[in-house]
């Protein structure tokens, strides 16, 4: 019998290039109090920082590895670079960024998408931010936009209320081992009732090999402010494998709006254990757009903790899955106050024997009045050598709740195909419509210029020739 | 265009479904299909459009002399070669709209602007098809009624302008307005260098669609072709004056589901 399904090739990664490891400071392979020591010297940190780091460190070494999730048996500690400086200064022009480096994000369009539609650009390559800039009229609002070492140097107070309460270095293993290395990532303070109409956006570049990437990124919203920051992420494709773990706080204060995206494009050697994690006081919305196209390993369940009465927060996961890929991804809401709401949704597409997990947790407190939420998880899978699991955790100690839950598994079936084929589509690209058509609903909600970069790297991953 | 079937057998998971179907026809005529349930109608308009579940097991398939059996679906389609299905098939996600420009797109031949016209040829057909404006932005076949979904196979005819079109059962499930819709639409393409395949269960789609030649299939061949005469007979007789003038015998299906 003829193969029904299409046989699609895994596009050349198109960001796998690398340049010369050109770091002027490295700490040496592997982990332990001296290496600590060494990346808080270098940033020249006040020693509570460091004492924060080593606490961290300790706390890493006692926690066991998660026993659920993604396979991450082949990670190995002691072969990973921990720290790599890849120039002596940051840049505020791009002309002042070193050669390499410069050449690596034109490569990926930062410039140009600057240029275009933000207001805002953080690039971090390997252990630093190497260019940041924003508006100046953003920060004539007081809008501060910068690495958190600089906010650890410039406003201490705001670092010393905030830093580590959404995620304490306690949490989990992978925010411990970010507590204990940190380097880089985004600090962003909104002030009381500024609206940041453009996005702001961070890019994080690995390209070292054997390398961890452990960014930190504190968002705080004032009193009726709203923003909206964009991440984005590529690596170098080595035989080895790398590290990025980062963690992420948001603190959206009343009637605040946050929206964070993520276009996860990693090359498939980096292990992606992210904990991101906001908190949402009165009538504040958090937004969490997930889209995870890269990686070999993907662990990453954004969640809101409503605090306040009427807060309102948002997850939506995209995962794409491909060979040798496991996205474990999904989303957590903890509603601890009275009318909030929330909606997860999550769709994932699996291929070429990918494995998709979409993994959610939706808790109410005891107590809590009105709390609404609404869970939704698709997967499309294309082969069958392809895979699924939902695990929709619900955790509901109160009874004044509407809850909602739908969970879809579909296959792209050898009718659709024959059907837009039999009008004249090649098997890929009718698939690929497909694909689009399960998408669509939830790209139509997307920031255009997110959905067009989302649609663009799903259909680079789905590219390929008919067998 | 010429489309020649010789001798074509064909099975789906080991079961014989077509035993040496002979057909011959040409664009500029329509020729009509008849023939009991599960005679094998639809499957041969699948395996004419190579469709993957079916295993061609012998015999030939040849358009203007070139035999088709090893292009897949979409290529075949680009000869000018469309079909109507029984089942249309859902597609989520994606609107009329969209999926028909990118199928007009593909059809456009070389030096047509592709873009220009489009929509206005879209809306003028959707006007004469009397399908409502707003399906444009619906979701392919998605939640379509019966009658829905056959409109708009026709609809995909009228845009993509097949040279030879095969119909499976059309006419099924279509009130007497959306029948004469239908057949309207057919009628529009007739003449010059369209040609037609009508696979039906009624006499009255015939009454609005003349057909130049009337082909009988029973258990997986062509028993008999001839012209109109054979539907008024059908209609009169039912298809035990087939068996009977043909002297064909109940064959043992149990025996080749067995062997499947
Ligand atoms: N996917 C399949 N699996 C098993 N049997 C099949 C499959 N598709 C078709 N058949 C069988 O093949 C035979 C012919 O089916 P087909 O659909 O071609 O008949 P038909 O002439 O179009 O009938 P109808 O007039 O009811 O539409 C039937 O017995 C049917 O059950
Ligand atoms: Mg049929």
């Amino acid at each position: 019998m003829s193969n029904p399904l299409p046989t699609v090739e895994i596009e050349d990664y198109k960001f796998g290039f690398h340049y010369p490891d050109a770091s002027v400071f490295k700490t040496r392979k592997g982990l332990d109090d001296e290496v600590v020591r060494a990346i808080s010297q270098h940033k020249n940190e006040p020693e509570w920082m460091t004492d924060f780091r080593l606490r961290s460190l300790a706390e890493f070494r006692k926690k066991p590895m998660p026993n659920w999730g993604a396979d991450l048996s082949d990670i190995d500690f002691d072969e990973i670079y921990y720290y790599a400086k890849p120039s002596e200064n940051q840049s505020k022009t791009w002309d002042d960024v070193p050669e390499s480096i410069k050449e690596t994000f034109d490569r990926i369009g930062i410039p140009e998408a600057e240029r275009k539609f933000l207001a805002g650009v953080g690039a971090q390559y390997d252990s630093e931010m190497v260019y940041h800039s924003i508006q100046k009229e953003l920060s004539d609002q007081g809008v501060i936009f910068s690495d958190p070492e600089t906010a650890v140097r410039e406003h201490p107070e705001i670092v010393k209320k905030y830093f580590g309460t959404v995620i304490p270095y306690t949490d989990n293993k992978f925010a411990a081992l970010n507590s204990a290395v940190w380097s880089g990532g985004s600090f962003v303070y909104i002030p009381p009732g500024v609206k940041v109409d453009i996005p702001l956006q961070a890019y994080f570049r690995i390209n070292s090999e054997n390398f961890g990437q452990f960014e930190r990124t504190l968002i705080i919203a004032d009193e009726g402010s709203f923003v909206h920051y964009v991440e984005g992420c590529t690596a170098p494709i080595y035989a080895t494998d790398s590290l990025h773990s980062a963690v992420v706080e948001i603190i959206a204060l009343k009637g605040a709006r946050v929206r964070y995206s993520t276009v996860q494009n990693w090359s498939s050697d980096v292990y992606n254990l992210v904990t991101k994690r906001a908190v949402a006081y009165d009538n504040a919305t958090v937004e969490w757009v997930d889209g995870n196209i890269g990686s070999k390993r993907t662990m990453k369940y954004p969640s809101i903790w409503l605090m306040g009465e009427g807060a309102h927060g948002e997850v939506l996961s995209i995962a794409f899955a491909g060979k040798g890929q496991e996205q474990d991804t999904g989303g957590k809401a903890v509603h601890a106050a009275d009318n909030t709401s929330s909606v997860i949704t999550s769709k994932s597409i699996s291929k070429d024997g990918g494995i998709a997990t979409y993994r959610g947790h939706v808790k109410v407190e005891e107590g809590v009045k009105n709390a609404r939420s609404h869970v939704v998880c698709d997967a499309l899978i294309i082969d069958p050598e392809s895979g699924t699991n939902t695990y929709p955790y619900m955790d509901i100690l109160s009874d004044d709740v509407t809850i909602e839950h739908e969970a879809k598994v579909s296959r792209i079936s050898e009718d659709q195909l024959f059907y837009l084929m039999s009008r004249g589509m090649s098997e890929s690209e009718a698939a690929m419509m497909i694909v689009n058509g399960f998408l669509e609903p939830l790209v139509k909600q997307l920031p255009m210029e997110y959905a067009v970069e989302l649609n663009r790297l799903i259909e680079l991953e789905m590219e390929g020739s008919v067998g | 265009m010429k489309i020649k079937i010789k001798d074509l057998h064909a099975e789906i998971n080991g079961l014989k479904i077509l035993k040496g179907v002979n057909l011959e026809m040409e664009s500029g005529a329509v020729h009509a299909l008849m023939g009991p349930n599960g005679s094998g109608k639809s499957t041969l308009s699948n395996v004419i459009f190579g469709h993957p579940a079916y295993d061609v097991t012998g015999g030939e398939i040849l358009v203007d002399g070139e035999d088709i059996l090893e292009m897949g679906t979409d290529e075949r389609a680009m000869l000018g070669l469309f079909l109507a299905f029984q089942y249309p098939v859902e597609i989520p996600g994606v609107t009329v709209g969209r999926f028909l420009k990118r199928a007009a797109d593909l059809h456009a031949g070389e030096g047509e602007t592709k873009t220009t016209g489009f929509v206005k040829i879209l809306r003028e057909m959707m006007d004469y098809l009397e399908i409502d404006q707003q399906f444009i932005n619906r979701y392919l076949n998605t939640g379509f009624s019966g009658g829905e979904k056959k409109r708009m196979e026709i609809l995909q005819m009228l845009i993509l302008k097949p040279t030879f079109a095969i119909l499976d059962e059309t006419d099924s499930g279509l009130d007497i307005d959306a029948l004469k819709i239908v057949s309207k639409g057919v009628n529009k393409l007739r003449g010059g260098d369209f040609g037609a395949l009508i696979i039906t269960h009624y006499q009255r789609i015939l009454n609005h669609i003349r057909p130049d030649h009337v082909h009988i299939m029973y258990q997986g061949r062509i028993v008999t072709s001839g012209g109109n005469e054979l539907v008024d007979q059908l209609e009169a007789k039912g298809y035990d004056f087939i068996k009977k003038e043909f002297g064909i015998e109940e064959e043992n299906d149990v025996e080749s589901v067995a062997n499947g």
